[in-house]
C-alpha cells in the first residue's frame, strides 16, 4: 500500500499549476490514493529485464532544412489571445 | 428509403444522376439536427451558414466530381482544429476559441475530397472519459435510449452518426474513445494503427497513444473514409511513411481460411452474458463463412488499465501545460500576478476529470516517483505489446467484445473513477500495442442497446480488419437497425 498525503497533493497541484481548495485537497487525496493503490498491481510483474516502450513504431527523428518560411501572421497569432498590447501578448506583472 | 439509409457509393450515384443535390444532403443533416439534437446533444458548434454556402457551390460542379466523398455532410470531433470554426475540446477553458488559425491535416484532406463540415461534435473534455459526462457543456445522450450514455470520449461523433445527423464523423481514440462509443451507439468505428493518420491539428491528450479514425454506418463507408485521411504527413513527426493500400478492394476478399484468435481474457468474468453470447454468435457466423477460430491468451491484459492511466495521464500533464491563459483560451479575471493567472485560469477552466488526470500524471512524473510509476508502466507496456505480437505470429485477427457491457445509465459510474476506467479494459491494450482495432455492431441486449464486436489486426493491417468486418456485415443485418429517436426513422 502506498498512500499519498495531503501535503503531497498540495505540492503536486502547485507543480501542475492548479489552485485547489481545501475541499478539493480532501477529495483528491482520496481519489489519487485509490488510483495509485490500484496501480500497485503492476508490481506483481517482474520487469527487471524488460525494456520500456516509449513508442510502438520504429520511428526516427525527422529533420528538415532550417529555412525560414511564412506561416502565421502576427495579427493572426494574437487574435485569440485574452489580452494583447502593441502587437504582443499582455500578461499580469511578473515581478513583484 | 430516406437519404440516411444509403451508402456513400449509392449517394454518389444519385448525385451524378441528379436525383439529389448536395444541398438536399446538407438540408437533411440540419433538418435532423434541429429535430433531435436537443435530445441527443451531439453538437457543440454548428457550421450552418458556411455549410449551406459550400453545398450551393458544390452543386454547380457536380458533373466534374469523381470521388465518393463529394458533398457528403460530416461531423468533426471538437478536438480537431478547424480554421475559423470554434474548437473547444468541450472545455470551458477553450470556450472562446472562436477562430483557430489552421485546419488539422485530416480536415484539410476531407476538404480536398469536398465533404461538407456540418459542425463540431461533443466529447469528454480533452478526450478524457468514457461516457461524455465529462463534457464541459451538456453530456451527449445515447440515441438508442437517452437515459443511457453514448460512450466516450468520441460520444458526440458516434451519437451523431447513429442518430442520422451526419453521414459520417471523425473521432479520436487514446484508450478506446472511438471503438467504445461506436459499440454503445451501434455504428462502425476504427482506431487505425498508430502513425497511419496524421495528428497534426489534433489537440494532444497522450501523444504516444492518440489516433484519429472514422465513424460510419457501414464498413464500406468506413474504408472510403480511411482511404481519404490515411497516409504520410510531414507536419506530424510521428506519421508513418508507408504505402496506403486500397482498403475498399482488400475488403471484398472472402474470409475462407481466415485464422481468428479469441483471447480468453476478453470473455472472462466481468463480461456481461449477453455480450458474450453475441460474440459467440458472431464467431459462428465466421465459421459458416469458412474461417476458423481458437482460444488464445493475452496474459498481461489485466495490467493494461493501470499502465494506461499512468502513461496517458503523464503525457496529458505535459501536453495540457500549454493551456495557460496567455495565447488563447479563457483567462481568469481573479488573478493579480502571473503565477495566480496560470493557476486560476487552469482551475476555473478545467473540469474535475481533467484536473484529476493532470494531478496523477504530474505525480507519476515527479522526482522520486518516476521509476516506480511512469517507467514501470512503460515496461508493462512492452509486455502487453509482446502479447499481441506473439498471437499475430499464428493468427490473422483477434476478435472479442469491444466493451464488457452495453451502454450504462447516465450518472451510474461518474462518481467512481476506477469503475469508469474499468470500462475500457478491452480497448486499452490495443492502444498500448499501437495496433489497429475496429468495433462493428454484432447484436442487441434485451434492453435494445447495441453490442459491439472488436476486430484487431497487426500494425498497418487495416485491410484484414475491413475484410473481416465486411464479411460479417454482408452476412448479418445488425447494421441496418436504426434508433427510433424523434419518432421518425
Amino acid at each position: 500500500m502506498s498512500d499519498i498525503s495531503k501535503e503531497q497533493v498540495k505540492h503536486v497541484a502547485h507543480l501542475a499549476r492548479l489552485a485547489i481548495t481545501d475541499e478539493e485537497v480532501e477529495k483528491m487525496t482520496k481519489q489519487l490514493g485509490d488510483i495509485i493503490n490500484y496501480a500497485e498491481l503492476l508490481n506483481e510483474l517482474d520487469t527487471d529485464n524488460v525494456e520500456p516502450t516509449t513508442h510502438v513504431l520504429d520511428l526516427k527523428n525527422v529533420m528538415r532544412k532550417d529555412e525560414p518560411k511564412k506561416w502565421i501572421e502576427k495579427e493572426d497569432a494574437l487574435k485569440n489571445a485574452p489580452d494583447q498590447q502593441d502587437g504582443q501578448f499582455r500578461v499580469p506583472s511578473i515581478l513583484e | 428509403m430516406a437519404l440516411f439509409d444509403y451508402t456513400l457509393k449509392e449517394l454518389q450515384e444519385k448525385l451524378h444522376n441528379k436525383e439529389i443535390t448536395v444541398t438536399d444532403l446538407v438540408d437533411a443533416s440540419f433538418a435532423r439536427i434541429h429535430e433531435v439534437d436537443e435530445e441527443v446533444q451531439a453538437f457543440l458548434t454548428l457550421n450552418e451558414e458556411a455549410a449551406r454556402a459550400k453545398a450551393k457551390k458544390l452543386d454547380e460542379q457536380v458533373d466534374t466530381s469523381v470521388n465518393l466523398l463529394f458533398g457528403i455532410p460530416a461531423g468533426i470531433k471538437d478536438n480537431m482544429v478547424t480554421k475559423g470554426l470554434r474548437t473547444t475540446c468541450a472545455s470551458k477553458l477553450l470556450d472562446n476559441f472562436e477562430d483557430p488559425l489552421y485546419n488539422a491535416t485530416v480536415v484539410d484532406r476531407l476538404d480536398k475530397e469536398n465533404t461538407v463540415t456540418i459542425g463540431k461534435l461533443n466529447m469528454d473534455e480533452f478526450a478524457m472519459g468514457s461516457s461524455n459526462e465529462n463534457s464541459g457543456y451538456t453530456p451527449t445522450r445515447n440515441p438508442w435510449n437517452t437515459d443511457y450514455v453514448p460512450g466516450g470520449s468520441s460520444g458526440g461523433s458516434a451519437a451523431a452518426v447513429a442518430a442520422n445527423e451526419v453521414f459520417f464523423s471523425l473521432g479520436s481514440d487514446t484508450g478506446g474513445s472511438i471503438r467504445q462509443p461506436a459499440a454503445f451507439c451501434g455504428v462502425v468505428g476504427l482506431k487505425p494503427t498508430y502513425g497511419l493518420v496524421s495528428r497534426f491539428g489534433l489537440v494532444a491528450f497522450a501523444s504516444s497513444l492518440d489516433q484519429i479514425g472514422p465513424i460510419t454506418r457501414t464498413v464500406a463507408d468506413n474504408a472510403h473514409l480511411l482511404q481519404a485521411i490515411a497516409g504520410y504527413d510531414q507536419m506530424d513527426s510521428t506519421s508513418a511513411n508507408i504505402d496506403v493500400p486500397n482498403y475498399s478492394e482488400a475488403m471484398k476478399e472472402n474470409v475462407k481460411g481466415l485464422k481468428i484468435a479469441v483471447p480468453k481474457e476478453y470473455l472472462q468474468e466481468g463480461v456481461n452474458s449477453e455480450v458474450k453470447e453475441a460474440v459467440l454468435q458472431a464467431l459462428k457466423v465466421y465459421e459458416d463463412l469458412g474461417a476458423t477460430w481458437e482460444e488464445v491468451s493475452l496474459p498481461h491484459s489485466k495490467y493494461a488499465v493501470a499502465a494506461y492511466y499512468l502513461l496517458s495521464s503523464s503525457e496529458a500533464s505535459a501536453n495540457l501545460a500549454r493551456f495557460d491563459g496567455v495565447r488563447y483560451g479563457v483567462r481568469s479575471e481573479n488573478a493579480t500576478n502571473m503565477l495566480d493567472m496560470f493557476k486560476l485560469s487552469r482551475s476555473e477552466g478545467f473540469g474535475d476529470e481533467v484536473k484529476r488526470r493532470i494531478m496523477l500524471g504530474t505525480f507519476a512524473l515527479s522526482s522520486g516517483y518516476y521509476d516506480a510509476y511512469y517507467k514501470k508502466a512503460q515496461k508493462v507496456r512492452t509486455l502487453i505489446k509482446n502479447d499481441f505480437e506473439k498471437v499475430f505470429e499464428d493468427y490473422d485477427v483477434i476478435i472479442g467484445p469491444t466493451t464488457p457491457t452495453p451502454a450504462f445509465k447516465v450518472g451510474e459510474k461518474i462518481d467512481d473513477p476506477l469503475t469508469m476506467y474499468a470500462n475500457d479494459i478491452l480497448t486499452i491494450p490495443v492502444n498500448l500495442a499501437g495496433v489497429p482495432g475496429m468495433s462493428i455492431p454484432c447484436g442487441f441486449s434485451s434492453e435494445g442497446l447495441p453490442i459491439g464486436l472488436q476486430i484487431i489486426a497487426k500494425h498497418f493491417d487495416e485491410s484484414t480488419i475491413y475484410r473481416t468486418a465486411y464479411a460479417f456485415e454482408q452476412a448479418t443485418d445488425h447494421h441496418k437497425k436504426r434508433p427510433t429517436l424523434g419518432g421518425a426513422k
